[in-house]
């Protein structure tokens, strides 16, 4: 049987993409695999930013005027902001070992600590990283204090801060149950009773707190809820909200800086 | 009259010459339209809001059942010292549910306290360990008569009223009986410095004076009254 001779089907043309790249203009060299790899990144984010328009606001986040005199007092904000991060993400992780029932709860927590690969360090980070993120928001709300930057316009950042800092006083209260040891209970009925002192509503919020008159088989799953649910999504809320508001408003200058008088205001009255 | 000064408008859309108005209508279709929105948004966001809440806040109106947990013979417990026992004041979660309780034959010398109605066969006293500070656990020491709390200094003497330290009232007791020679343990009321019986208060709360109507008491855990032990 003789071959048969078909005329070739025609090729598909290459999609855009793999088609040879024109000459550049200016006569260089034709553009080769590393240099596209090079503009991936930009490409990339190009193609985010036609669809998004974010960067308009994502330079309005980032790149600020700060005025003269900003020192190492302003990174404080930036620092509790990192701890809150920490607590986040080493929080996530423990919740993956951690039981919040009365009968299991310190079980896990002594298998985190002593079985779970890295379990001891990653719960001594959330552990240590839950007094650090205290201090940091103590000296973070002193630095705002002495340096006067609560003044007009920033008072409802202000506001808002007391409620981050009511918040992460309350993620201590909670958390400091989970572990579920003897300190932990004790330390615990101490603070529900404190709570309990409240006039009128104070019987009311100790029982809301245990979930009945006693310490009872849901107060240790009531604060895991309430610590690891409620409170952070109110905290990362709000953390939003204080740093839009810093970007909105800006940040003072240290207080022993005398404001500046425009020269040119003054060679006019010379 | 300030009211009548005011140049009255006709309630009736069409008078107030807005645009498109029907005759005889009140309220613009634009306002009439936001505010069902916003009622729908309300009533959708109350659905799953209300009841969350309500979850939430359903325990503290729980009724308890009250249970009588036998302690020991009555031979055991003399009326000059207490004899610690342990109890079960939540099921199920282990030890963090079990509590100490000291018990003590009642002492005519030493409780003068009125016995309340139905309640006058009462012979022993069954002392909490719950301090009325702030309800970390005392001990009773034996040597010094006196109840001693670790946490922060609280000082009970024999009968359990506060002889020193920071407590608000003296130690909460519970309801005993005898049931075929032996002593059982029932539910927790708080004293006030009287000894006066009250449905069971949070440490911390006190019951004299003015304090019995600043703390209420919880609407679902009562007072035994009479008749019912």
């Amino acid at each position: 049987m003789p071959k048969l001779k078909l005329p070739k089907p025609p090729v598909p043309p290459l999609p855009k993409a793999l088609s040879p790249r024109p000459r550049r203009p200016g006569g260089g060299p034709p553009e080769t695999p590393l240099d596209t790899a090079k503009e991936a990144g930009t490409a990339i984010v190009g193609w985010v930013d036609e669809r998004t328009s974010l960067s308009g606001p994502a330079r309005w986040l980032m790149f600020r005027k700060v005025p003269r005199g900003t020192n190492w007092f302003y990174t404080l904000g930036s620092a509790t902001m990192f701890a809150f991060l920490n607590q986040a993400v080493t929080g996530v992780f423990l919740a993956m070992y951690y039981d919040p029932s009365p009968t299991h709860a310190y079980e896990s927590a002594r298998f985190i600590t002593n079985e779970a690969f890295l379990g001891e360090f990653v719960r001594g980070m959330h552990k240590w990283g839950s007094s650090v993120m205290v201090i940091l928001v103590f000296l973070h709300m002193a630095r705002t204090f002495f340096f006067g930057a609560y003044k007009y316009p920033r008072e409802l950042n202000w506001i808002i801060g007391v409620v981050l800092l009511i918040l992460t006083m309350t993620m201590s209260f909670t958390g400091y149950l989970l572990p579920f040891d003897q300190r932990s209970y004790w330390a615990t009925i101490v603070g529900v009773n404190i709570n309990g002192t409240g006039p009128l509503v104070g019987p009311y919020l100790s029982d809301f707190l245990r979930a009945g008159p006693e310490f009872g088989a849901t107060t240790l799953s009531r604060f895991y809820a309430i610590h690891m649910l409620l409170v952070p999504g109110a905290l990362a809320a709000l953390i939003g909200a204080h740093l839009y508001l810093v970007t909105k408003l800006g940040t003072t200058a240290p207080p022993w800086l005398k404001a500046e008088t425009d020269s040119e205001l003054r060679e006019e009255v010379a | 009259m300030a009211a009548d000064r005011r140049q009255t408008k006709s309630k009736y859309t069409a008078d107030r010459m807005i645009p498109g108005a029907f005759d005889g209508e009140t309220v613009t279709r634009r306002r009439f339209m936001t505010l069902s929105a916003h009622g729908a948004g309300a009533i959708a966001a109350s659905a799953f809001l209300l009841p969350a809440v309500g979850f939430a806040v359903g325990p503290i109106f729980e009724e308890h059942k009250l249970s009588w947990q036998d302690v020991g013979a009555e031979n055991e417990f003399p009326d000059d010292t207490y004899v610690p026992k342990t109890i079960t004041i939540v099921d199920a979660i282990g030890e963090a549910g079990k509590s100490t309780v000291y018990v003590r034959k009642r002492n005519a010398q030493v409780d003068t306290d009125k016995l309340p109605k139905s309640f006058e066969y009462e012979q022993y006293v069954a002392i909490s360990t719950r301090c009325m500070h702030l309800g970390c656990p005392v001990r009773y020491v034996d040597a010094a008569q006196r109840f001693i709390c670790p946490c922060h200094g609280g000082v009970y003497d024999f009968q359990g009223k506060v002889s020193g330290g920071p407590p608000v009232r003296p130690l909460d007791r519970f309801y005993t009986r005898t049931r075929n020679g032996r002593v059982q343990i029932g539910p927790r009321y708080s004293v006030n410095q009287e000894l006066e019986r009250f449905s069971p208060r949070d440490p911390g709360e006190a019951l004299d004076g003015v304090g019995q109507y600043l703390y209420p008491s919880r609407p679902s855990v009562r007072k035994l009254s009479h008749g019912e032990p």
